[in-house]
């Protein structure tokens, strides 16, 4: 069994913060995570791998400092880890960096499974995955949050993946590409072993130049289609909170229930 | 390494591009500003610097000729052959758009039996509709839809193409940007055209809400867009509406499909986040799982569904798809009711835009009353049952 487990270096987000002056984020003090979706990818390439033996590669795309945590997924079990950094990955949008993260796991050859968090919790888009399945050409089960069944010898999965009106029970060969949702485990913590490890891993980085096939347009911010053009606070919410005060419960929701009906939201 | 030019010899190191940068990517090194692999190109901080010694690289535009790429389309997704409200959504935002770029709008019906989709998407807008009916469409799987799309746009052309940003919206609508070269943003709050470019400004959250961006494709059609449930009003059907619908053929056979579909569990309507209008939702002051009874009693007399925050999802009192946040569902009902929810950051990031927020807390200092338009500082075990029964006695007399 090969998985290949891509993560994301993010901003640890309870510490973001906006500069109310200036409508910024100031993230500059900001220590980086693994993007929490990422984790439960990691930790479902671990089980996967202790159940089956076999081997997990963690590749991020990000600065040359996205190496801790390459380094952190090490030391919680993931077996070789990989870094796509280069100037010429700068400014990659959702397209671009789907693009890079599929040319960097073709070169790393087999694989079985590619596992992805839903989303990062920085950007928000639950675009990447999806991105890298169809630049390999591989079926993609988003929202996962239940593999059921495994079968490498038969080459098929089967996932139950939540969508909006419950859960649907999907059946694909691999390999594929799965994102998983927070549901699916409880990621577990490194381990003195694996952090001794991690410490001494040599973490290849890899460039265009290392990238078979690859195509310099369709690289970082030139081989972006979406361009950021204005970054804002968001407005605030109008007004501010109406406290319902009274003497007894009774009458404090008497008064909150007229309030609510005379919104006309029932 | 990064991709702003800074001019060494005009800098003066006023460090006002620092201040300004959304990414601190910017900082004064020996009284210069340098510049670090933060650096998004963005542009924010070249009208900022005094003395002009910011630039971002010239680049030559290769623009293919795009007045070829006219129109408006959405997705509409349906399942089980009933059309996603959020489509409708969709097409009464993208009615907006066709009008002001003068085009048309059209609906793409993908499915097994669904003309009577068809005809709704006429009466919710469309002059023209798509309709690829075949057994192989009967559910959502991401590679017969995405490959049809594709199709479909390489043939017709559309210059923007809107989906729900629904799991399967989300789904698919990566997959068919990427098959397209083109580009895509998520989960946008505002739908724009400039007028003087004719291309659609998309304003979209990031970091959990904390910030906004906006977001163009300019050298790429279609431009594409995702959106989330109820941002956009939900338009009137008009039934005596006329417009057109082209049967696609469907060349596709089973056999060709990867992805089969074993079975669907429905969640209770109580879980139907998306879609619900009223959501009732506890945090840690519920205080365990029998905590979550008065608030589920509410949401039934309300028609609502049950929510949840992080805290009490992950002491095991309620099922994570009940969770609203970050970390779990957005939602923007019209009524949200928080009780026993401190308001994190996290937490506020997945209702903050809900129309009416009622927070109920012990705490009279909780962040939660921030954002809340009613606020009521008590204990949830009274309060939660006492206004049930007003909304039982008050709503049974209408």
């Amino acid at each position: 069994m090969h998985a290949i487990v891509c993560i994301k270096s993010v901003p640890g987000t309870t510490e973001v913060r906006i500069n109310p002056e200036t409508n910024t984020l100031m993230r500059s003090e900001v220590e980086s995570i693994i993007n929490p979706f990422d984790t439960y990818a990691i930790e479902e390439a671990l089980r996967l791998k202790e159940a089956h033996g076999g081997t997990v590669t963690v590749i991020t795309m990000g600065p040359p400092q996205a190496e801790k945590e390459l380094r952190e997924a090490v030391s919680m079990g993931c077996d070789e880890a990989i870094l796509l950094s280069d100037p010429q990955f700068a400014g990659a949008d959702t397209w671009a960096t789907a693009y890079t993260l599929a040319k960097a796991i073709a070169k790393i050859g087999t694989y079985d499974l590619i596992l992805c968090g839903k989303q990062a919790i920085d950007g928000d888009t639950g675009q990447v995955g999806p991105g890298i399945a169809n630049q390999l050409h591989i079926p993609q089960l988003t929202y996962v949050f239940k593999i059921r069944a495994i079968d490498f010898n038969a080459r098929s999965i089967e996932v139950e993946r939540l969508v909006e009106e419950g859960r649907e029970i999907l059946r694909t060969r691999l390999p594929a590409l799965l994102t998983v949702v927070k549901d699916i485990n409880q990621p577990r913590y490194p381990t003195l072993r694996g952090i001794r490890i991690a410490r001494k891993m040599t973490i290849p980085i890899w460039g265009p130049a290392d990238l078979p096939g690859v195509e310099r347009r369709y690289l970082g911010l030139d081989g972006s289609p979406t361009k950021v053009i204005k970054v804002f606070s968001p407005p605030k919410r109008e007004g501010k909170v109406e406290m319902i005060r009274a003497e007894t419960v009774e009458a404090a929701v008497d008064i909150l229930s007229d309030k609510i009906l005379a919104e006309k939201v029932i | 390494m990064a991709l702003l030019i800074i001019d060494q010899d005009a800098c003066t190191g006023c460090g006002a591009c620092v201040e300004v940068c959304p990414f601190a990517a910017l900082s004064l090194v020996e009284g210069l500003a340098v510049v670090n692999d933060n650096c998004t190109a963005c542009g924010a901080c070249v009208p900022e610097c005094p003395v002009g010694a910011l630039s971002l690289p010239e680049k030559e535009e290769k623009v293919s000729d795009l007045s070829a790429y006219q129109g408006v389309w959405v997705w509409v997704e349906q399942f089980h052959g009933r059309a996603a409200s959020i489509s409708w959504e969709m097409m009464g935002q993208g009615r907006i758009l066709a009008d002001q770029l003068g085009t048309a709008l059209t609906a793409c019906v993908l499915g097994y039996g669904v003309g009577k989709v068809a005809e709704e998407a006429i009466a919710y807008g469309a002059d023209r509709v798509f309709l690829a009916d075949d057994p192989t469409l009967s559910i959502y799987r991401t590679e017969p839809y995405a490959r049809i799309l594709v199709d479909l746009v390489r043939e017709y052309k559309p210059e923007i193409f809107l989906l729900g940003a629904s799991a399967r919206g989300r789904d698919l609508a990566g997959s068919v940007a990427t098959l397209l070269y083109t580009g895509l943003t998520a989960d946008c709050t505002g739908l724009e055209i400039d007028p003087q470019t004719r291309l659609l400004r998309q304003t979209r959250p990031a970091f959990g809400g904390n910030i906004m961006a906006i977001i163009l494709t300019p050298n790429h059609r279609p431009q594409m867009a995702t959106v989330r449930h109820r941002v956009f009003e939900m338009p009137k059907p008009d039934p005596a509406r006329r417009g057109q619908i082209v049967p696609v053929r469907v060349q596709l056979s089973e056999e060709e499909i990867a992805t089969k579909v074993i079975d669907f569990i429905r969640e209770s309507e109580e879980v139907n986040l998306a879609d619900a209008r009223v959501i009732v939702a506890g945090g840690r002051g519920v205080g365990g799982p029998e905590g979550f009874k008065p608030l589920r009693e509410l949401a039934q007399v309300l028609g609502g569904a049950l929510g949840a925050s992080r805290a009490a999802v992950d002491a095991g009192w309620i099922p994570y798809v009940h969770q609203i946040g970050q970390t779990g569902r957005t939602v923007r009902p019209d009524l949200y009711i928080a009780c026993g929810i401190s308001g994190a950051i996290q937490h506020r990031a997945g209702m903050s835009t809900s129309r009416v927020i009622v927070a109920i807390n012990k705490d009279p200092e909780a962040p939660i009353f921030d954002i809340a338009t009613y606020g009521l500082v008590g204990d949830l075990f009274e309060i939660v049952p006492a206004l049930t029964e007003q909304f039982r006695k008050k709503l049974a007399q209408r």
